[in-house]
Order: structure tokens, then sequence, then C-alpha cells
């Protein structure tokens, strides 16, 4: 199939950016987006060109590393869909595609479609994690965890920390990221012992980034990849009033 | 259903959306598919590298795996490593250690930035005419097919060869664009020179490995029945391989496996 693209092109963070036209011949309606993006670029290197920068990794939709804004949506025209997992039959033969980088304060652009997403390793570097020493490995039956809430638990933890939810607010909020990390370890009994401080930390670290205020719209979670659920929202507020008033 | 929906759901999503077919409707298409290495990088029981100091866990090291990691078998490791051994053996080596400021003037500094400079510029200097990813396809190819679930010696020694002759390809026609600044094809690049010295040493190891172990079928060594045949006798160790340069044979390390509590059994799907 033959595809049109308009593709975001900057070369750094103070350069200025504008739209560039590719035409795509060849496409196998079977290739994955970055896999489009891929013979695109063995194109241009071919021609002498500078290939288009972006994120990828795993290419099996668990990593979290891809995502672009396709025609205006995070991860493109699919819910809950990550880019690597969209593929070309999704498009129509001879179709305009506007790729954009995810575009939020908190998400510096880098380099063409390439955006520093670090801002939600400093939120986790915050409390994301449990410190309490280990020590010697304890019984397993010692810590009973109901399934119901081992699934729960779950199902915040399948967060990928992709973006897209940011990308895709109208505030660019990072509630629905913060609030899967810090659900998943308030539900289970290893992580309620910091749990307070947690929650203070997390959502005080996520002003500080610059990411906006959630304002209840649930655009993230038609977006997540993971289908993370907007009630984690709800959760967190929960459990961060809870501390505020403890 | 709704019990595979909750255990294998995002299986389920996950192929549908790469097949685009609805595996509750349709049968799961499902075939074998190659798991080269199952090692990682050599570490003692502490979990540090050759290079005093520097730790290496969960599956980038070569602990806790036999001949088959596949699967979810990787966050066993995670977990394990992260969990239970790190946080010990780390502030172990740490509480002996004097800690003094270091110069990044000292010589060890620029020696390492000198090779690390060195070797981004000499990919960049070859100018030739073929990206990146055309080689990591080829050298992919040749170990899918010489070295994937089924080998033989044969095919193994070709292998070692045609990685040797693409290697001399990579350093004389690899094209990279761009400059040093932010430049995915240059990283690119460095991992798949890389890529071409483990793939060769995956070679010797299953060449030197005559027998057919976990996820790796040696053609020769098979059952009338044509399964696995394993040689416990012989093959009850770990091979640890020192990269010596191109060209140049590896140095083979063997670590002996002892059994004390629980023995290699054969396990049989009749």
């Amino acid at each position: 199939m033959q595809v049109y693209l308009k593709v975001w092109r900057q070369q750094t963070k103070a350069s200025r950016g504008h739209f560039a036209d590719y035409s795509i011949a060849d496409v196998s309606p079977d290739m994955s987006f970055l896999e489009m993006l891929d013979l695109l670029n063995d194109r241009l290197i071919r021609q002498g060109e500078r290939p288009i920068e972006f994120d990828h990794d795993c290419r099996e939709g668990i990593c979290g590393q891809c995502g672009v804004m396709i025609n205006g949506r995070a991860h493109g025209p699919l819910p809950n869909t990550t880019t690597c997992q969209l593929h070309m039959r999704t498009f129509a033969e001879g179709s305009t595609i506007y790729v954009e980088p995810f575009r939020a304060d908190a998400f510096p652009i880098k380099c063409d479609l390439k955006v520093d997403r670090s801002a939600f390793d400093r939120i986790i570097q915050v409390g994301g994690y449990v410190s309490a020493s280990t020590g010697e490995a304890p019984e397993a039956n010692s810590i009973p965890i109901g399934h119901t809430t081992a699934e729960a638990a779950f199902d915040a933890a399948a967060c990928i920390g992709c973006g897209a939810c940011v990308a895709t607010c109208k505030n660019s909020s990072a509630a629905l990221f913060t609030a899967a990390k810090i659900v998943h370890l308030a539900l289970l009994p290893q992580g309620k012992i910091e749990g307070r401080q947690r929650v203070v930390r997390m959502v005080a670290q996520m002003d500080r980034e610059g990411f906006g205020h959630c304002s209840n719209t649930e655009a993230c979670q038609v977006e997540c990849p993971q289908e993370i659920s907007v009630l984690h929202i709800a959760r967190m507020n929960w459990e961060y009033n809870r501390a505020l008033l403890s | 259903m709704a019990k595979i929906q909750e255990k294998y759901g995002n299986l389920f999503r996950m192929y549908e959306k790469i097949t685009g077919i609805n595996a509750y409707k349709e049968p799961m298409r499902i075939s074998p598919a190659a798991h080269f290495s199952m090692g990682g990088l050599w570490v003692d029981y502490e979990l540090m590298t050759t290079i005093p100091g520097l730790y290496a866990v969960g599956e980038a090291n070569f602990a806790d795996h036999g001949a088959n990691r596949l699967g979810a078998n990787s966050l066993l490791q995670a977990c394990v490593d992260g969990y239970f051994i790190a946080p010990c053996t780390i502030p172990n080596y740490l509480a002996a250690q004097k800690v003094e400021p270091i110069d990044v003037r000292h010589s060890a500094f620029t020696e390492a930035e000198e090779n690390a400079q060195n070797h981004l510029q000499r990919l960049q200097n070859i100018n030739g005419s073929t990206p990146t990813d055309d080689f990591h396809k080829a050298l992919g190819r040749i170990l899918y097919d010489k070295c994937g679930l089924s080998r033989s010696q044969d095919g193994l020694k070709k292998a070692i060869a045609e990685i040797r002759s693409l290697r001399e390809q990579f350093y004389s026609d690899l094209r990279v664009p761009g400059n040093s600044e932010l430049n995915t094809e240059l990283e690119k690049a460095g991992r798949v020179a890389d890529y071409l010295e483990v793939g060769e040493l995956m070679c010797y190891d299953a060449l030197t490995r005559e027998e057919s172990c976990g996820a790796h079928f040696r053609e020769e060594y098979q059952t009338p029945h044509g399964e696995a045949a394993r040689n416990d006798k012989d093959f009850a160790f770990t091979s640890a391989w020192e990269w010596t340069g191109a060209g140049k044979e590896p140095i083979w390390h063997k670590e002996q496996l002892r059994f004390e509590f629980v023995t290699p059994s054969l396990r049989s799907y009749k």
C-alpha cells in the first residue's frame, strides 16, 4: 500500500520544528506502524538523509518505550494499543497520516518524535518502591493476599509508563500513571507500611515536574495500552487525603 | 471462558493486536521460536562480574538457569536477585570499600573515554553504503538457520565463517548517517557490532555442546524417536566464553555443575 506521512522533524529541543512530507510506497498492511517508519528510515539513510528519531524497544507492547501522536491520538486510532502494536492494515490505502511526538511541558522534545520522559522516573524515585529490608525470605503463606486483591494490584501494576495518559490529557496530567504506581503498592501488605509518605511524596513530585491536574475527563483510560482504570485516580486521592489527615 | 479471560486475557489481546485473529473464536497458531542464549554475563555467587564492584543482576547474568529460560522465568531471576541477593551482597561489598574521591582526569577515565570515542568514530568513518539494519537482519538469518532451534556441527561451522565475513563487510561497508549528537543509528551500529561478537560466541558454545539440551536441539544427538538426547555425564557444566578479538579463537572457561540434593532426570513428554 501507499501512504503519505507528515512527520514532525525537530533536530534539538531548542530548534524550530516543522512537518516534513514523505510519500512511502510498498508498505505491507501487516507491518506495524514502527516497521513502516523503519522502512522510511532505511530509504532516508540510503538517500543520505537524516533518519527520523523515535523511541522503541520490545515491540511487543510491554516495555512502554514507543509512543507517538498519530492523527492527533496517542498511539494512533485504536483504543488501548501501543504504537508498536498498531498495524498498517488499520489505515486506508492512500491515507495521509500526521505523526507527532507526545506533547507536554513535562516531556521536553529531544529530537523529532523522541521526548524525555524521565519525569516519570523521578516520580518513581521518590517513593514507587518498597524499601523494607527483606532479609531472610519470608514464608510465603505468612502474608496471605486474597485473590481479588492480588488481581486488583496486578491491574494497577500493569502500567508500562509509556506516557500516553499525559499526551492525551488536555491538562497534561500524570494522574493515571502516578495513581497506578501508588495503588499497586497501596493494596498489598508489603506496600502499606510506607503508604502514607509514598502518596504524599509522589503527588508532590508529580506537581513539581509540571504535570497538570486531573479534571476527570477520563480521556487517559481510553488511550492507556494497559487499560488502567481511572478508578485508581480516585483511590490515589483517597490515599492522599487520608495521609494528610492522619 | 471468564476464567480464561481472567488468567490469559492479556495474552489473547496481545495475540489479536498482532495477528488480527480472535483466539477465543479461532485456534491460536503457535510455533516454537529460537531462544538463542540462556546465558548472560558471568558472575560469582554474590552476582559480581569479573570487574570488581560491577554487579549484573536479573536476566543480564547467567546464574540461575540451565538450558531453558522461557516464558516468565526472567521475572523469577529479577525477583530473586532483586529482593534477596543484591540487597545483601552489594552492601556487603560496599562496607569493605574505602570511599575516596576519584578524579575524572584519572588515566582510567581518559583511556575509557578515548576507547569509546574511537569506536564510535570508527563506525562513523566507514562511510559505506549499507545501513545497520541490513547487517542485523543478515546476522539474525544466519543464527536462526544455523544456531536456532535445531543445529548441527556442519551448520555451526559454516555460521562461524559467515559471521566472520559479515563482520568484515560491516567494518568496510557500514553507513551511519548523522553526527555524534543524539543518533539512534550510531547507537544501533554499536549494538550490532556487539551482536556480531556474541553471535559468534554462541556458535562456538553450541559447537562444543555435543548433546541436545533444553531448548537447543543438536541434530546429531537424538533418540531413535527423534527426541532430544542429553548427555549429563560429559556435559554437566556451564561454559563461560572470553572474547579475545575479531578473528581469534575465544577462550573457553568451564564451570562444573555439582548436584547435591536434586539430580538431573529425564523429562519425557510422552
